[in-house]
């Protein structure tokens, strides 16, 4: 029954075009239809035939439905090329639109809708008008979707011409793929507008959900998809709700499948009854587990769905781990996901059953493979600790067999498992370290050497092991040498001998003078300054306890899962990532930006091939942001996020600030406190700021030398309350003359420096073209009254009377003028003193207030002043009077102001 | 969304464009070659068949010597976008008769691209039914039988039904003689670990049918499972009959079926499209009649020598016979000589897969041949680089026979005509992924074989009302 259009194909010859014009002008009949046909096949196959445009045309006029059908083709592909010739195609496609063939009616209304050129749009409405009103439900179902293509050009026209009331009316057509197509309609123009416009009221949700029944199995999808954004008022209408849904757990088709298993668990969550979400859970399993025998493809999408499923509600499948087992010919991207499921299932139940499985999959061919069957052995250890022994002794049994890769991720994931259970599996390091020499992978090797400094007591040879190392230390990659100088120094303290105390020597000379990885540097800076001025301190410091690690396999954040989970069945839920983090909505290019690539662009995304070719390479996963930025700028620079990361990368896992907020919307202007001219151009105004119950450090980089700026990171010496950085600096490169704010989010009790209270702050900030600076900031004491310092009036009293007199301090401040109580209520609450209460003395108002400093030290303040006349009398009274000098600067400050 | 794509590409093997059609204004128009540059240039391509490149993602199948890449730049449905790939390719070979290939691309360009247009509106899929797109989309030599007229002459009403709640049902149909065929199809899957426990053993079937029943009827189907019949005797209030009842995990259906009344009665009623189609699939755990167990022995003599002995043994019953029956044993790369001695069939050994494949066309029931073959290894310098043993697989089929014991009880036709219906039906089971794990330490595995596949060979369809399948023979078997 095959077709033979290969044919049109093959014509070659030189004259193609002339030729083919001539054909098209043909006065047969058959001989134009084969000419279309060329020319579509030439289009196919990407050659531009652009300029046969009104040859094409003219063969619109026809009664052959193929043909015209290959015009109107041909027409979608070209319109937006030649938009002036294009309007002769309009009067064609009104009188379509008027045909008795309900087929041609909606197929002028399809093709219209397509074409995104002006003139075209204009004429297209009154047909519109008619087609949403037909007879035929074919054109009505065609003429919903084509008012989603309008709007998507012109949502103006749309709401003016009032295509969405008569879209909403479609609703309740008749027609159950009438309804599915309004109901896609209308749910894609919510979507892009901030109006609402299509909000589901609980009549349409019974007219929908009594439509579902008769639905194509798409129209199913459109609906459920659409009702999934339906919130239930109360427990029994979600009951009802599922319970209309739940037969489409049995379709065919996967979408449908999904889509109902994303409604039912969303309205799970106002269900309260336990046997009724029960029983939900016992009916969703078998159908998840039958998307498991589709196409690979959908068994990837399906199982990327139930690791969100099974991160909810862990129960719906607890008792099928075994349909997770991979099997010998599934594809990798399926096992890969089964693996991480059976991970996320695995429980004292079923754990020998999966290590079987985990053991087989580890002797495998695929190496990526091998490697997390390896690592997912190691996350079962530290999931269940009753199995950690049997995960252990496999893992031993894994490294007996002395393939290289396994061996080097066994020893990765035993680090991981001698920080969740310290001190108990400890005897298996002896097998461990006979693997030594074949390790040559920078995380292995890490991880082998944190765990012999980590034990260094009870490895015998310890310093022998560590030194084999050292050999080749300026040649290893910094994860490496920055375990070597941990290890070593760790080594040293426990074993002060004279071998260790020359190879500590050896690793810091190496990791300071030979060395120009700063992170190295600045580590190795600070061990040796611990371990010379106060080797106590520094033991205190290295060999510190460390917290006790936690199983990752759950690892979304609630609210995150819950977002992933209103989006089952769509990528969101594929690239685990919100739809925002991957979707731009790029609103349409104004046409003449369009007519310079008339086939490179259809819409937002003008991209040369070799720019995509850029985007792509760099990992596309993880800064899709940044990479979506960039293509819609394609001259700005690069966006400079992801690598401030990486040259930061010691502390990945803390807090990151978006760089790009105001650092104070409307406040003065910063202090200066690295000037130009010190700083070689480099100007740095800094302040620290309390915002949302956080401290940050908001600062200014103005770049007035003549180079670029980069690479900046910051360090806050040891200071009073331990300030420091609780990020990484993200500064953009700074271009001669530009400028960028930042706001650093602060951390307290970091380092802290002994000795009397001081409001010094010393900063160094760097970047990779100039020296350090350093510079001297004040620490505001205000900035750490927290939002919980207010205090009953009650507790107030009895705090003043418990405190001996010894901690009351006072002092005058003879400049300053309280003019209004309110005023100055106002203005310290706002930095978070509170009044507690007021009295009249002869002229003078006395104030009442209380605040607090973080590790809950509580301030009791005595205001005394005379209104309008200068003169303020302070005291204050505290557990910790050590701290009064630095308050009395802050009211200065604050009142002064 | 429910948007399934913006635009839809036909690549083949080089990465040519075959076809396209940008369905939507938010991708590019060379998006596609990103996806050529980034991933079918490079290792990426099957790691991971749903990829974002860009502002773009793409999701790609390949079916036979082509590639089916979608491109989307919104958080899209990718379940509804691959069930569409797949639902489109169906389509098209119901169209090209068979072949879907790049030669059946470029031969029926014109066709897909009018296929294209109607299947999908804006990204969204609409009907893609072929019986009723046949209707009225038709191309020299792919006429719908049943109407004679021209080309570009639709049927009338065929609008009606690409809309109707029946939408995968023409009217007016005419047959002489009304006959059904039922074929229960089941592939086993096994998976015994190398200890010889059974990982996983599980049945998943299906119910093909093939209709040739004039006017709109209304059929319903009874089987023996267990839900079922326990509300069946319900409803009538009488003891359910004893005799063998499954359970079945799971049953989906085709979208004739009403899935409401059967979640209330637990019937299963429908209208179905005309011709061929797949009515249920279903999945069985609990209960499966494995139809061989596989004992293997695998021996290493020495570095250079193996002796393997694997024994068969069919335990289904003795008149029925298994088909296409091959066992594939697993031997290391660096095989240098093998010989073998069967009992039944004949073996060899196969380079180009490593392995050694015996073969028995015709497998009688209750009977164990069994393969003992010794194999010579080049002793090689790298030679401790293990052998990764991949599992012993195994093919076959069993007519008339099912694993789960599944049957079927009845097949109601209501039409308002009244005619008479021939209802037919037959069974096959075929291995579907069938596998043994061998491990070096253990001598001997015992396994429990599952079962085999394909409609086309052996199978006979037996009259729904005579229920002796035991001697019947083979042709379809009219009733009487």
């Amino acid at each position: 029954m095959s077709g033979h259009d290969s044919k049109y194909f093959s014509t070659t010859k030189k004259g193609e075009i002339p030729e083919l014009k001539e054909e098209l002008n043909s006065q047969y009949k058959d001989k134009r239809k084969d000419a279309v046909k060329k020319v579509i096949a030439a289009m196919t196959v990407g050659k531009d035939v652009s300029s046969l445009f009104t040859d094409v045309v003219n063969c619109m006029q026809t009664e052959n439905l193929e043909l015209k059908k290959l015009v109107y083709l041909y027409l979608i592909n070209y319109a937006k090329s030649q938009p002036d010739l294009a309007i002769l195609a309009v009067n064609t496609f009104v009188k379509d639109s008027q045909d008795p063939n309900p087929l041609i009616r909606a197929l002028a209304v399809r093709t219209m809708g397509c074409i995104r050129v002006d003139k075209i749009t204009e004429y297209l409405c009154d047909p519109l008008q008619r087609c949403l009103k037909d007879d035929d439900p074919y054109v009505r179902k065609t003429a919903a979707i084509c008012v989603a293509k309008l709007y998507d050009i012109n949502a103006e026209l749309v709401e003016d011409r009032g295509f969405l009331d008569a879209l909403k009316d479609l609703i309740s057509d008749n027609n159950p793929m009438v309804v599915a197509n309004a109901v896609a309609a209308l749910a894609e123009i919510q979507e892009t507008s901030s109006r609402p416009i299509f909000e589901i009221t609980s009549s349409t949700l019974t007219k929908l959900l009594t439509a579902l029944n008769e639905c194509t199995e798409w129209g199913q999808v459109f609906i459920l998809d659409a009702l999934s954004k339906y919130k239930a008022t109360d427990a029994r209408e979600a009951e009802n709700i599922v319970e209309r849904v739940t037969p489409r757990l049995q379709h065919a088709n996967c979408a449908v499948v999904l889509s109902a298993v994303k409604m039912i668990l969303l309205q799970m969550e106002l269900i309260t009854s336990t046997d009724v979400v029960r029983n939900l859970c016992k009916k969703m399993a078998p159908p998840l587990v039958t998307l498991l025998s589709a196409e690979p493809e959908i068994q990837y999408v399906a199982l990327r769905n139930i690791n969100l499923i099974v991160q909810k509600r862990p129960t719906i499948l607890a008792h099928e781990i075994k349909v997770f087992f991979c099997k010998y010919n599934d594809p990798i991207y399926v096992k890969m996901e089964k693996l991480e499921i059976m991970i996320k299932l695995a429980s004292d139940r079923n754990i020998d059953q999966v290590l079987l499985e985990f053991k087989e999959y580890a002797t495998e061919v695929d190496v990526d493979f091998v490697r997390k069957a390896v690592r997912a052995i190691g996350r079962c250890a530290i999931k269940l600790e009753r199995a950690a022994e049997r995960c252990i002794s496999v893992l031993l049994e894994l490294i007996k067999i002395k393939v290289n890769y396994v061996v080097q991720e066994a020893i990765i994931v035993i680090k991981d498992i001698f920080r969740r259970y310290p001190n108990t599996y400890e005897s298996i390091i002896a097998t461990l370290c006979e693997s030594l020499d074949t390790l040559d992978e920078p995380e292995a090797k890490a991880s082998m050497i944190w765990i012999i400094g980590e034990y260094a007591e009870r490895i015998d040879n310890a310093d022998e092991l560590l030194e084999s190392f050292l050999e080749s230390f300026p040649e290893e990659p910094p994860q490496v040498q920055l375990q070597l100088l941990t290890a070593t120094v760790k080594l040293f303290l426990k074993k002060p001998t004279e071998g260790p105390q020359q190879m500590i020597q050896v690793v810091l000379n190496n990791a300071t003078v030979e060395t120009d990885n700063p992170d190295l540097r600045d580590r190795a800076y600070i061990y040796w300054r611990l371990l010379s001025t106060d080797p106590e301190a520094a033991k205190d410091v290295v060999l510190a306890e460390k917290p006790v690690i936690s199983d990752d396999s759950n690892q979304l954040e609630p609210s995150l899962l819950d977002e992933l989970l209103a989006n089952i069945a769509t990528l969101s839920s594929v690239y685990h990532k919100p739809p925002d983090a991957f979707v731009t909505r790029v609103k349409t290019v104004s046409r003449t930006e369009e007519e310079d690539y008339p086939d490179a662009s259809e819409g937002g995304y003008s991209e040369s091939p070799a720019h995509t070719a850029n985007i792509g390479a760099s990992s596309p996963a993880t800064t899709s942001n940044a990479q979506s930025a960039a293509a819609r700028q394609p001259a700005a620079a690069p966006a400079p996020v992801p690598d401030l990361l990486d040259l930061m990368g010691m502390d990945n896992n803390s807090a990151i600030v978006p760089t790009d907020r105001p650092a104070s919307p409307a406040g003065p202007p910063l202090p200066v406190l690295l000037p130009a001219p010190t700083g070689q151009g480099l100007q740095i105004s800094a302040q620290l700021i309390r915002r949302d119950g956080q401290i940050f450090y908001s600062m200014l980089f103005e770049n007035n030398s003549q180079i670029p700026l980069d690479g900046f990171m910051i360090q806050f010496n040891k200071n009073t309350f331990g300030l420091a950085a609780g990020g990484p600096l993200q500064v953009p490169q700074l271009q001669p003359g530009s400028s960028a704010s930042t706001l650093l989010p602060m951390v307290l009790f970091q380092n802290i420096s002994p000795g009397p209270p001081s409001t010094v702050l010393q900063v160094a900030v760097k970047n990779s073209q100039q020296p350090v600076w350093y510079f001297n900031d004040k620490l505001p004491l205000n900035v750490l009254f927290s939002e919980d310092g207010r205090m009953e009036r009650s507790t107030f009293l009895e705090t003043w009377k418990s405190l001996p007199d010894s901690n009351e301090v006072s002092r005058d401040f003879p400049a300053i003028v309280i003019n209004s109580v309110e005023a100055t209520l106002d203005q310290l609450a706002a930095f978070n003193m509170f009044f507690i209460a007021k009295r009249k003395h002869s002229n003078q108002d006395v104030l009442y207030l209380s605040a607090k400093i973080p590790r809950g030290i509580p301030f009791l303040i005595e205001l005394t002043a005379a209104i309008g006349v200068p003169g303020l009398k302070c005291a204050l009274k505290t557990p910790n009077p050590e701290f009064a000098p630095l308050f009395f600067e802050a009211v200065e400050t604050l009142l002064k102001s | 969304m429910p948007v399934a794509a913006s635009a839809i590409y036909f690549l083949n093997l080089r990465g040519d464009v075959l076809i396209n059609r940008l369905y939507r204004d938010d991708v590019g128009g060379n998006m596609v070659d990103a996806f050529r540059v980034h991933i079918m240039q490079t290792k990426e391509l099957g790691t991971c068949p749903v990829r974002q490149i860009g502002g773009c993602s793409f999701f790609y199948m390949r079916i036979s010597n082509v590639y089916i890449v979608i491109v989307v730049s919104s958080n899209a449905n990718v379940a509804c976008a691959f069930k569409f790939v797949v639902e489109a390719v169906t389509l098209f070979k119901s169209y090209f008769g068979g072949a879907f290939d790049e030669d059946a691309i470029r031969n029926n360009f014109v066709l897909i691209y009018e296929l294209l247009d109607e299947i999908m509106d804006f990204g969204y899929p609409q009907n893609l039914s072929p019986e009723i797109l046949k209707l009225y989309i038709t191309q020299e030599g792919v006429r719908s039988p049943f109407s004679s007229k021209a080309a570009d002459k639709p049927v009338p009403n065929a609008t009606l039904q690409v809309t109707g709640a029946v939408g995968w049902r023409r009217e007016g149909l005419l047959y002489k003689k009304n006959e059904v065929f039922l074929d229960i199809v089941e592939s086993v899957n096994l998976l015994m670990s190398s200890k010889g426990s059974v990982l996983r053993c599980d049945v998943t079937g299906k119910i093909l049918m093939k209709c040739f029943l004039s006017g709109m009827p209304d059929l319903k189907l009874g089987l023996n499972d267990k839900i079922g019949l326990e509300k069946e005797s319900q409803l009538k209030s009488r003891p359910a009959k004893s005799g063998k009842t499954i359970e079945l995990d799971d049953v989906t259906f085709h979208q004739c079926v009403n899935l409401t009344r059967f979640n209330s009665e637990k019937t299963v009623s429908f209208v179905p499209p005309d011709g061929e189609f797949e009515l249920m699939k279903y999945r069985i755990t609990e209960g499966v009649n494995l139809p061989f167990r596989v004992l293997p022995t695998i021996k290493e003599l020495g570095r250079t020598r193996m002796e393997v002995n694997v024994k068969v043994k069919s335990v289904f019953g003795a008149k029925m016979f298994a088909l296409g029956v091959v066992v594939k044993i697993p031997v290391p790369k660096q095989t240098a000589k093998t010989s073998f001695q069967v009992t039944s069939g004949r073996a060899k050994y196969n380079p180009s897969i490593d392995c050694l494949v015996w073969k028995i066309r015709k497998f009688p029931g209750q009977t164990e041949p069994t393969l003992s073959a010794e194999i010579e290894l080049i002793s090689t310098i790298t030679e401790k680089k293990s052998w990764t043993r991949p599992p012993i697989q195994m093919e076959f089929q069993v007519p008339m026979f099912t694993a789960s014991g599944l049957r079927v009880r009845f097949l109601k036709v209501w039409e308002k005509s009244g005619y008479n219906t021939v209802e037919w039906v037959r069974y096959i089971t075929k291995a579907g992924s069938y596998e043994i794990s061998i491990l070096i330490s253990i001598l001997a595995l015992i396994t429990e074989a599952p079962a085999c596949e394909d409609s086309g060979t052996g199978a006979i369809y037996v009259n729904l009302q005579k229920r002796s399948a035991e001697h019947m023979a083979f042709g379809h078997q009219q009733r009487c």
